[in-house]
């Protein structure tokens, strides 16, 4: 079981948390355009069960996917510079905020299909294992997910075929406007116990609990066990998307904001440190994202002739649309 | 020579290409015991590690190939029914089609989609009697139609060696053909490259799928009046423009029969392409399956929406009194 890294641990978080306030700055003032969706109070998700992982393992993000690029081992620098729609970018310029994706570090890419990446992760942990390789994979998803039956029938081909896949679910209740229990008839649990499938409740606002959790099912599926499901607990902090800091949307009060808020990821886990670690660890952040905003608005913006480069692996060049 | 069954041919090549490559595998539904007959003897030899049942889960299991593709495998996906890739055309086009530019070229995701028996099945009605290919040349997905026993040997070959997803109708109007072939001179055939099946100096008439068939005894019947060339292009996405171009620009006219329903078929943008690049004799015309067609049931209704050889003649004649 990979062991506690309290400083670590907190560094991830924090790091998520101040590239998604940097962001926001950028969507304001105008560099990131299309907006995105902030992370905002998820962090200790991402940061709990990417270290949990191993280096090799894979992950697929969604929509509010920053976090799990970032936790998962991404560079700072080129995941803004992507916001940023850079050539320097993860996906040079071409992916944005909801498919940045780094194959390198086991990326298979946020996916802004709700409920669409579950299966393509069960493949491909299938096909890495039947080569031999120990990986195993998680997959993030909203709470609005568990009503996608494409999802459903992933969980059904990941548990008959024993494929060990964590099934991540971030219930931050709500599916954009829609509170879970307007949309989730039984449980989310109940949907995976249904196919057979391990399924926990955590407290998906304490990373090292997450962390936990997570190790403990990660050794059992590495050890030959098959999928198992967590409902992570969380709340989002900001908007659904950016695009309500100019447009409020009325649905949730602002006393529920207040009490989801009070329980901060950040500040659970920078309380295990010290005054000084958690300081030194603060400042490295400020200094990483400085360099990152520093990078992505000094990249250069793609070609225009080049907009449909990387369109065919093959390299076959499409028509051209005009007369 | 030797005589080669189309079926038999679209077996030759998977089992080719499965003892040639270890990384292609298939998978489908009731595949092991080879519903579609297409792979028949498949499982003995290769085992069931590399010809995988699937359950009804067309979605997951399109999703899984994308992932197992991802993760460097080489997957085959059959579909008994082309009307099902209505329900994958989300996960074919969303994902496996888009992650190469989406990801700014970190990725290859190389599927092959076979759909032995598109098309009528006289008697399959609404519901199993669709062929779907101009939509996947709409959105850009290769797609292959072969007529012949050869072409559907050497295209699957091809198809399954390509680095991009592609999609494979094997029309049930064909699946019967017959051909005497020279086993030992089957070869991949290349994508993107037509074929003129008979030389004429009168007329191109383009013909897809198994109309090619028709084409050639609407060829002969009409000899002595019009010298008819028929162009089978077999890839319709990329389409073999040049070829096509070189063919019409020798005989000025151009008649196009497409099993597809009128509106935004692939015979729109043939003729529309050859318009924008040759001065024709007389005005180009089309057959193809009507409006918005849904094939009814009785057996007349089916053949009466379907184009026929009598429309394709006349369609002829009347291009030749044009112009």
């Amino acid at each position: 079981m990979t062991r506690s890294d309290p400083v670590r641990l907190y560094r991830t978080v924090r790091l998520i948390r101040r590239f998604e306030e940097r962001a926001i700055e950028l969507v304001r003032s105008g560099a990131i355009v299309g907006g995105i969706h902030p992370y905002l109070g998820q962090e200790g998700i991402a940061a709990g069960v990417c270290a949990a992982l191993r280096a090799d393992d894979l992950v697929t993000g969604t929509h509010r996917g920053h976090g799990h690029v970032l936790a998962k081992g991404a560079d700072p620098a080129r995941m803004l510079a992507e916001l940023l729609g850079r050539v320097t970018g993860l996906n040079r310029g071409r992916g944005g905020s909801m498919h940045a994706a780094d194959l390198g570090v086991g990326v298979l890419g946020a996916n802004a299909i709700v409920g669409a990446a579950g299966a393509i992760l069960t493949g491909a942990v299938w096909a890495r294992r039947r080569r031999g390789d120990d990986v195993v994979g998680a997959t993030f998803f909203g709470d609005g997910a568990v009503n996608e039956g494409m999802l459903l029938e992933a969980f059904n081909l990941a548990a008959l075929w024993r494929v060990p896949v964590l099934f991540v679910c971030e219930n931050n209740g709500y599916a954009t406007t829609m509170p879970v229990d307007g949309a989730v008839a039984g449980t989310i649990g109940g949907r995976a116990e249904a196919f057979g499938m391990p399924a926990a409740v955590v407290d998906g606002q304490d990373p090292e609990t997450v962390r936990e959790v997570t190790a403990a099912a990660v050794d059992r599926m590495r050890a030959g066990g098959g999928p198992e499901l967590i409902e992570a607990r969380t709340y989002r902090f900001d908007a659904h998307h950016t695009f309500e800091h100019a447009v409020r949307l009325d649905y949730r009060a602002p006393e529920e904001v207040a009490r989801g808020r009070s329980r901060d990821p950040v500040e659970i886990q920078g309380g295990r440190l010290g005054d000084a670690d958690r300081a030194a660890v603060d400042a490295e952040v400020e200094s990483v994202l400085a360099a990152a905003v520093e990078f992505a608005l000094a990249s250069p913006e793609p070609d225009p002739a080049g907009a449909l480069e990387h369109l065919y692996a093959s390299g076959l060049v499409a028509r051209t649309g005009g007369g | 020579m030797p005589r080669l069954s189309y079926r038999k041919a679209l077996t030759r090549a998977l089992a080719d290409e499965m003892a040639r490559d270890e990384s292609v595998f298939l998978l489908g539904e009731d595949i092991r015991v080879a519903a579609s007959n297409v792979t028949a003897g498949l499982l003995k030899k290769f085992g069931p590690e590399r010809v995988l049942d699937t359950p009804l889960s067309e979605q997951a299991f399109t999703s899984f190939a994308t992932g197992a593709a991802l993760a460097g495998l080489r997957p085959v996906v059959e579909f008994q029914i082309p009307s099902l890739l209505f329900l994958v055309f989300e996960q074919i086009v969303n994902h496996a089609h888009k992650f190469p530019l989406m990801t700014g070229g970190q990725c290859a995701v190389p599927v092959t989609y076979l759909v032995p028996g598109s098309g009528s099945r006289t008697g399959w009605a609404g519901q199993h009697s669709d062929h779907p290919y101009s939509l996947f040349a709409h959105v850009g997905v290769t797609t292959l139609v072969p007529a012949t026993p050869a072409d559907a040997y050497g295209l699957l070959v091809s198809a399954i060696r390509h680095v991009d997803p592609v999609v494979l109708f094997a029309p049930a109007g064909a699946m019967d053909v017959r051909a005497d072939v020279d086993f030992a001179a089957l070869a991949p055939v290349p994508i993107g490259k037509g074929r003129v099946h008979r030389p004429g100096a009168d007329v191109t008439v383009v013909a897809v799928g198994h109309l090619v068939h028709d084409a050639l005894a609407v060829a002969d019947e009409l000899a002595g009046q019009v010298s008819v060339e028929v162009f089978d292009p077999r890839t319709l996405y990329p389409f073999d423009w040049d070829g096509l171009t070189e063919s019409v620009a020798r005989t000025g006219r151009l008649v196009v029969v497409d099993d597809s329903n009128r509106s935004c078929g692939i015979a729109g943008e043939i003729i529309a392409t050859v318009v924008e690049r040759v001065r024709l004799l007389a005005p180009p015309r089309r057959v193809t399956r009507p409006d918005g067609a849904v094939l009814p049931f009785a057996p007349a209704l089916d053949r009466a929406v379907q184009p026929g050889r009598e429309q394709l003649t006349a369609a002829i004649q009347l291009t030749m009194k044009d112009g």
